[in-house]
């Protein structure tokens, strides 16, 4: 508006009197004029197209970084192997006592199996290093199976094991052969039986979702999400439960019911700085108050969920109060002329049509605690955890923690399953926003 | 109303049971719960996953605060609410066992699990070269002795330090101070090297320890929180960089990273192993024998630490970058922890 006022008046300044109506659109500085705004109108244009080229640039980065390192997380090397179940080794006794069977050697078995596989190696050091072909966990997968079946025991059978994490790189190529042997963790001979076993169609790298299905392990290989999954629903479950209603119900009153004062003013204000406040504060928050005042578990999805809840309150509030704004005071109005009382003109009428802007807030909030690691470093979440949490006491470890935890291990098998990893909680992201937005468009009504 | 209700109800629920759990989890814990060091965590971790494999107890839990911070932590108190073992990569300081005392952690155990090499870095592509310890504390003091004086450390390139080193920019990215690598670090090089000049042996005990043990803050030395593999990152972009950490991240590393010959002396495994290299320091974890009695399996959990399969020459921690101690410590360490299980 301002500006065309200014350029109006810059018009019946520039243009001398004399001059008719018509005429003044046809002179030369009107026509510069002209231009000129055309240029400035097409400069903003170029900008606002460079702006969001840089973020997508930015963002296409990102996700196709993440994606081209950890696409072959979703790969894994098998070795497979005729495995003598030998009698004399797992039992030799031949009482089939639970307690022979358990503590048995069963790297034995797997030595045997890859001396059988290669009769030329004879020297000790040799045959060390080609047991380092195997993943360190194959003794105990082959343990688990003689205890869920004793009859294997005195059977061969041909086996798949998982390939040692070393292998597995050099199997996809993050292992550069072309480097001089003092510089690989894989040595010259160790490559020549994995070409050897690859040659004979013993070993091959083959598409596996153990990224997301196995628990977490300290063996590149062997590691999975499985309980950051489960801990990271636990959490949110939590933090759902106390955060939803009591965020709502804030919200309601503050919007509806609350008088408008002094008082009802420095509440609101304090809700919107404590959106702003950092993470870290609500994990100290919650070291202070959970573990040291109540003496609550530490590791626990229950804390880890009541600090996140903390975190989130704030931004479900500030949600809900918009959501419960956008609603016309018609509908309040007409309900109150028919004869509602003003708790029923919330629960009948504002509340469901707010429920879809609310909904949307409430998972975003969501999507923000799903990643949050900064407050659940105080009370000790960022662990490492292997059993899966079977209740929200339990310790357990989450999503964004454990990206971060393996992105600081020193294997090289450690880099694309982190990237592997990155991409398992954006897919979970994606579909939590991707919910919000179905659920907008479900709902939402227009006036 | 319903849903209020309902939405009441649940929030009941939450809080019944966040009680709940806080007196169960005062009353008794089945599952070992570790805190401590981040340079021992990947070897405790390794144990602690064998440990519950073997499927007699449930895998414990293992925290990585930085050893300071295990040591706040562990010594809180005793009871199932408190951690029962804290990794170290130094041994615990007196200070740390008085405040142990003071709430009554009073009986702790030190176990030696291995030897550990810090390593002075830089990018693989970049031409090594050798250092001494005296031209590290050079390089990296806040103050050193220039003709007879203690001066601001005036040194901007490793050239300054010494002839023969190459015209680059001094750039360390080390541990920062949380970190157990960090005081080992000024034990094994600064303090070592500071001895090494009169200047500073003349100086009266306070300023002497503050000349031997603060590193300059001018940005040459730069202060890495918790992440080894940062370091690593970094090496690998910058050509002149020079990073502090432990050995195993360059024996994981041996493309993108070499390790420097300090004092002659390369950082290999066996120079390591056989205490040549001048850099290595033992790795440690504390045990609160109170709670050995208290929480299953804290007995077994240190003995399959010290097993031969584990801690012993080619055991698993061996193969994850621990340098294991001679045959007769380790049995020395193995007798001391019998006590635990009485």
């Amino acid at each position: 508006m301002t500006d065309i006022v200014a350029h109006s008046e810059t018009i019946e300044q520039a243009v001398p009197q004399a001059l008719s109506p018509s005429s003044r659109y046809k002179t030369e500085e009107f026509a510069a004029r002209v231009r000129r705004r055309h240029k400035s109108e097409s400069r903003f244009r170029w900008l606002g197209i460079g702006a969001i080229s840089i973020a997508a640039v930015v963002l296409v980065t990102l996700i196709s970084t993440v994606v081209l390192n950890g696409y072959t997380g979703f790969f894994q090397t098998r070795i497979e192997l005729a495995i003598t179940f030998d009698p004399e080794v797992i039992d030799p006794s031949g009482t089939r006592s639970a307690d022979d069977i358990s503590g048995a050697d069963y790297l034995k078995l797997i030595r045997d199996a890859l001396a059988a596989a290669f009769p030329e190696i004879t020297s000790r050091e040799d045959r060390r290093a080609v047991v380092d072909l195997v993943s360190s966990g194959a003794p105990f997968q082959l343990r688990q199976m003689v205890m869920a079946d004793p009859n294997l025991i005195g059977t061969t059978k041909t086996i798949t094991l998982l390939a040692s994490d070393n292998v597995d790189q050099l199997m996809k190529g993050h292992i550069a052969r072309s480097l001089p042997e003092i510089q690989r963790n894989v040595s010259d001979r160790q490559i020549g039986w994995v070409d050897a076993l690859a040659g004979r169609g013993q070993l091959g790298t083959f598409f596996s979702l153990d990224v997301v299905t196995q628990n977490n392990s300290r063996q590149p290989e062997l590691a999975g999400m499985r309980g950051a999954i489960i801990g990271s629903f636990l959490t949110l479950l939590i933090t759902m439960v106390l955060a939803v209603p009591v965020g709502v119900a804030a919200a309601v009153y503050l919007e509806e019911f609350a008088p408008k004062n002094r008082w009802t003013d420095l509440i609101e204000v304090n809700i919107n700085n404590l959106a702003a406040v950092p993470s870290i504060v609500f994990g100290l928050l919650g070291l202070a108050m959970f573990l040291n005042f109540f003496g609550l578990p530490r590791s626990a999805p229950l804390v880890g969920g009541m600090v996140l809840a903390l975190m989130t309150l704030p931004i479900v509030i500030i949600a809900s109060r918009a959501a419960l704004k956008a609603v016309p005071p018609s509908i309040r109005e007409a309900a109150l002329g028919i004869g509602a009382s003003p708790l029923q003109v919330v629960t009948h009428h504002v509340l469901p049509l707010a429920m879809p802007g609310i909904l949307t807030g409430t998972i975003i909030g969501m999507g923000h605690a799903l990643g949050e690691t900064a407050p659940l470093l105080m009370i000790g979440m960022v662990a490492f955890v292997a059993d899966t949490p079977t209740s929200v006491s339990d310790p357990a470890s989450v999503l964004p923690v454990q990206i971060y935890m393996w992105a600081e291990s020193a294997e090289r098998g450690w880099v694309e399953r982190t990237a592997a990893a990155i991409m398992i909680l954006l897919t979970f992201l994606i579909l939590m926003n991707g919910l919000a937005v179905y659920l907008r468009r479900k709902f939402e009504r227009r006036w | 109303m319903k849903t209020k209700s309902i939405a009441m109800g649940v929030v009941v629920a939450v809080v019944g049971a966040a009680v709940s759990a806080g007196a169960a989890n005062a009353q008794s814990r089945d599952q070992i719960r570790i805190v401590g060091s981040s340079t021992v965590f990947p070897f405790s971790t390794v144990v602690a996953e064998n440990f519950g494999k073997l499927g007699k107890f449930k895998t414990p839990v293992v925290e990585s605060t930085g050893t300071g911070g295990g040591f706040k932590i562990f010594c809180s108190g005793v009871g199932p609410q408190y951690p029962d073992i804290s990794n170290a990569s130094r041994a615990v300081k007196d200070s740390e066992r008085e405040s142990c005392a003071k709430n009554g952690v009073t009986d702790i155990t030190e176990v030696t699990i291995g030897y550990d090499g810090i390593s002075v870095a830089v990018n693989a592509k970049t031409k090594a070269f050798k250092l001494t310890i005296p031209q590290l504390f050079l390089a990296l003091a806040a103050e050193v002795p220039v003709g007879g004086k203690i001066v601001k450390n005036p040194n901007t390139k490793w050239s300054d330090v010494a002839p023969g080193l190459p015209k680059t920019d001094i750039e360390v990215y080390g541990p920062s101070p949380v970190h157990g690598t960090r005081d080992a670090f000024n034990e094994l090089v600064m303090d070592v090297a500071c001895v090494t000049f009169p200047e500073i042996k003349a100086l009266p005990g306070d300023q002497k320890k503050k000349v031997c043990n603060t590193i300059r803050d001018d940005g040459a030395w730069i202060d890495v929180a918790e992440d080894y593999a940062l370091i690593v990152g970094k090496l690998n972009a910058s050509p002149e960089a020079v990073g502090v950490f432990t050995f195993f991240y360059i024996d994981q590393n041996k493309d993108k990273i070499q390790g420097l010959t300090i004092g002659e002396v390369k950082p290999t495994f066996d120079n390591i192993a056989s205490g040549k290299y001048p850099l290595a320091r033992p790795l440690f974890f504390y045990v609160k024998n109170a709670h050995a009695k208290l929480i299953p399996g804290i007995t077994e959990y240190v003995k399959e630490f010290l097993s031969d399969k584990a801690a012993g020459p080619d055991g698993y921690l061996v193969a994850k970058g621990l340098i294991p101690l001679p045959a007769d410590m380790l049995k020395a360490q193995r007798a001391q922890t019998m006590a635990l299980a009485k």
